[in-house]
């Protein structure tokens, strides 16, 4: 018997899953800690859905095994405790979200009041109030998108996965997504992502995974960003060879070429310091800036160049 | 319970479809004419005497309702197989499912509710148009076939029969094929049972294995036949001068025959939906 670790939101091991010929998860290792929210970021076809499917039941893995808040994947009670947003949210068109609602609670075996209750409250907090009664079918995408999250947080889940929540949202339904995941976090909840805009996982989540091919590739912080170096260029005229020498004790990796030259540093504080010592050795400073290395330099690093799209 | 939480929805899914409209229409249409013609039958036959006429008035008038409960059963047949038909592969297909399978319910309960639900609709079915047929007989010719209700509950676990093959096919294949399939098996005992009694009244033993076999593929046409033979009044089911009296009666082992292939049936479809990728 395998034991998981009970303070784990979601933990994974060596998970695979083949459909046919076709590998779509090679080998999947992952520990997200509860109250995280997490990035699942990849290119298409890496095996993002098809990982998070096994995770929730609906896809049985070829081998591995994992866990959703410690107990293993497939025990029922533990998912009355997870919600879950698919990539291409589906639903009886007849109905009205509302009654998607119900239909739901009643899945969860919660009192009738209780949905009531919640549903009312997710609908107003989704902005749905005005459509709710409305068969799905006529709803716009944007709507949907929104009905799906409302339905995702009626249980009050430990634990969310939102598979692309954003896909297909106007600028203002993605800040929509984007307030609520941070409610989410704000109460606790683990938020597990999967993305492939690099942008709103940069802007919400506190760790992401890059998959490729159905495999963690690298790992990543967001929220310890602040310690990760900054990339500085500084362009100059007259630059000599002891000025480029001296900005060595600023940082690391001292690069130059021609007029320009490129440096790592700790942190932004050090950029006054570097202006400061070019001019006073009588350099002419014509540009200075300091940049983080973006999500997307590290996603094309690591994703390599080989990578086509799947 | 989560499993009737599924079979109300379906329930509900079923009452707005139009399938299920047209299903009603048909059956609406279908015993306003029965209505018509046995009125007319029975003027025909109201002037005739001689010493066998109450004896032909009987023989009409049970084969009348007999042929109306024929035509139910018939269209029972399409409603049975073609309602459920799509149910779970069109929500796995769509991805329906996929929020429902994520709460904490059985993957067994969604097949079982979903059966459930389309057991009751074709039950109801089935009462609405048997129960036309019946009144309009009793109104019109004061005519009732005996051992109506022993007969409407083989029909009843003909259409279990068949909704279970349904629901089974529908956890296992795509739509296309599911409804194909129930129809040839269909088609199957239906013609096995013919040269079943075909081959009784030759006293030929070959076909009569041939239809015991067809029987035992899909056991739902010999569950019509117990029901025919059971509303006819003895003497004419034993004369065998009507279509619907059989030579060779099913016996009562077929009953539980078709409710052990109900069950198995369904807990195949089962077994198959566990597994399912959705
Ligand atoms: N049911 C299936 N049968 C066969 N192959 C499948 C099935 N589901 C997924 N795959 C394959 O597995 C691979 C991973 O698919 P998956 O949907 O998990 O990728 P993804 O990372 O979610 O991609 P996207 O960003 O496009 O959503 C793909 O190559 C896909 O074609
Ligand atoms: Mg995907």
């Amino acid at each position: 018997m395998t034991t998981f670790e009970p303070g784990l939101a979601v933990e994974t091991r060596h998970l695979r899953k083949r459909f046919g010929e076709k590998l779509a998860v090679a080998d999947l290792s992952l520990a997200v800690r509860r109250g995280e929210v997490f990035g699942f970021l990849g290119p298409n076809g890496a095996g993002k859905t098809t990982s998070l499917k096994m995770l929730l039941g609906l896809v049985e893995p070829t081998s591995g095994s994992g866990a959703l808040l410690g107990a293993p994947i497939g025990d029922r009670a533990t998912r009355a405790k997870v919600g879950f947003l698919p990539e291409h949210f589906r639903f009886p068109e007849w109905l009205s979200a509302r009654e998607l609602l119900r239909f739901h609670g009643r899945l969860l075996e919660l009192p009738e009041a209780v949905t009531r209750d919640r549903a009312e409250r997710l609908l107003g907090e989704v902005d749905l109030l005005d459509a709710a009664h409305r068969p799905m079918r006529g709803y716009s995408k944007g709507m949907l998108q929104r009905a799906g999250l409302a339905l995702a947080l009626l249980g009050e889940p430990e634990l969310v996965f939102l598979d692309e929540p954003t896909s297909g949202l106007d600028p203002l339904g993605r800040l929509l997504v984007r307030d609520l995941m941070r409610a989410m976090r704000d109460r606790g909840v683990t938020v597990f992502l999967n993305s492939h805009l690099l942008g709103e996982v940069e802007a919400t989540c506190d760790r992401v995974a890059f998959v490729k091919a159905g495999q963690v590739v690298h790992e990543h912080a967001i929220a310890a960003a602040a310690g990760d170096p900054v990339s500085v260029l500084l362009r100059a005229g007259g630059l000599d060879g002891e000025t480029v020498e001296g900005l060595a004790r600023f940082g690391r990796d001292l690069r130059r070429d021609g007029d320009e030259v490129h440096l790592a540093v700790d942190s932004e504080d050090a950029l006054p310091e570097i202006a400061r010592w070019v001019v006073s050795r009588g350099a002419t400073l014509r540009h200075l800036s300091a940049d983080r290395v973006s999500l997307e330099d590290k996603f094309l690093e690591v994703m390599g160049s080989d990578q086509r799209p799947g | 319970m989560r499993l009737l939480a599924v079979t109300r929805l379906t329930i509900e899914e079923a009452g707005r479809r139009r399938v299920l409209h047209a299903t009603l229409l048909c059956g609406a249409a279908f015993l306003v004419l029965y209505a018509i013609g046995f009125h007319y039958i029975v003027r025909g036959i109201e002037h005739e005497q001689g010493p066998m006429a109450a004896v032909q008035h009987m023989f009409v008038r049970n084969l009348f309702t007999i042929v109306g409960l024929y035509a139910v059963n018939f269209l029972m047949v399409m409603s049975a197989v073609l309602l459920p038909v799509d149910t779970l592969s069109g929500e796995i297909a769509s991805g329906v499912l996929q929020t429902v399978v994520a709460r904490p319910v059985h993957r067994t309960e969604i097949v079982l509710g979903k059966w459930l639900a389309y057991v009751l609709v074709i039950w109801g079915y089935l009462l609405l148009l048997a129960g036309g047929v019946l009144t309009i007989a009793y109104f019109t010719a004061h005519a009732l076939p005996p051992r109506a209700g022993l007969g409407l509950m083989y029909m009843a676990i003909e259409a279990v029969v068949l909704v279970s093959l349904s629901i089974a096919g529908g956890a296992r294949l795509g739509t296309v094929t599911n409804g194909v399939l129930a129809f040839g098996l269909y088609g199957l005992a239906f013609l096995g049972g013919w040269v079943e009694q075909i081959g009784s009244m030759a006293n030929n033993e070959a076909t009569r294995n041939i239809g015991t076999i067809a029987s035992l593929l899909m056991p739902s046409e010999s569950m019509w036949q117990l029901a025919s033979h059971q509303m006819q009044p003895e003497f004419l089911a034993q004369m065998r001068i009507s279509p619907f009296s059989i030579a060779s009666v099913p016996s009562q082992a077929m009953v539980l025959w078709a409710v052990l292939w109900s069950a198995a049936v369904l807990a195949s479809g089962v077994i198959g939906f566990r597994k399912r990728a959705l």
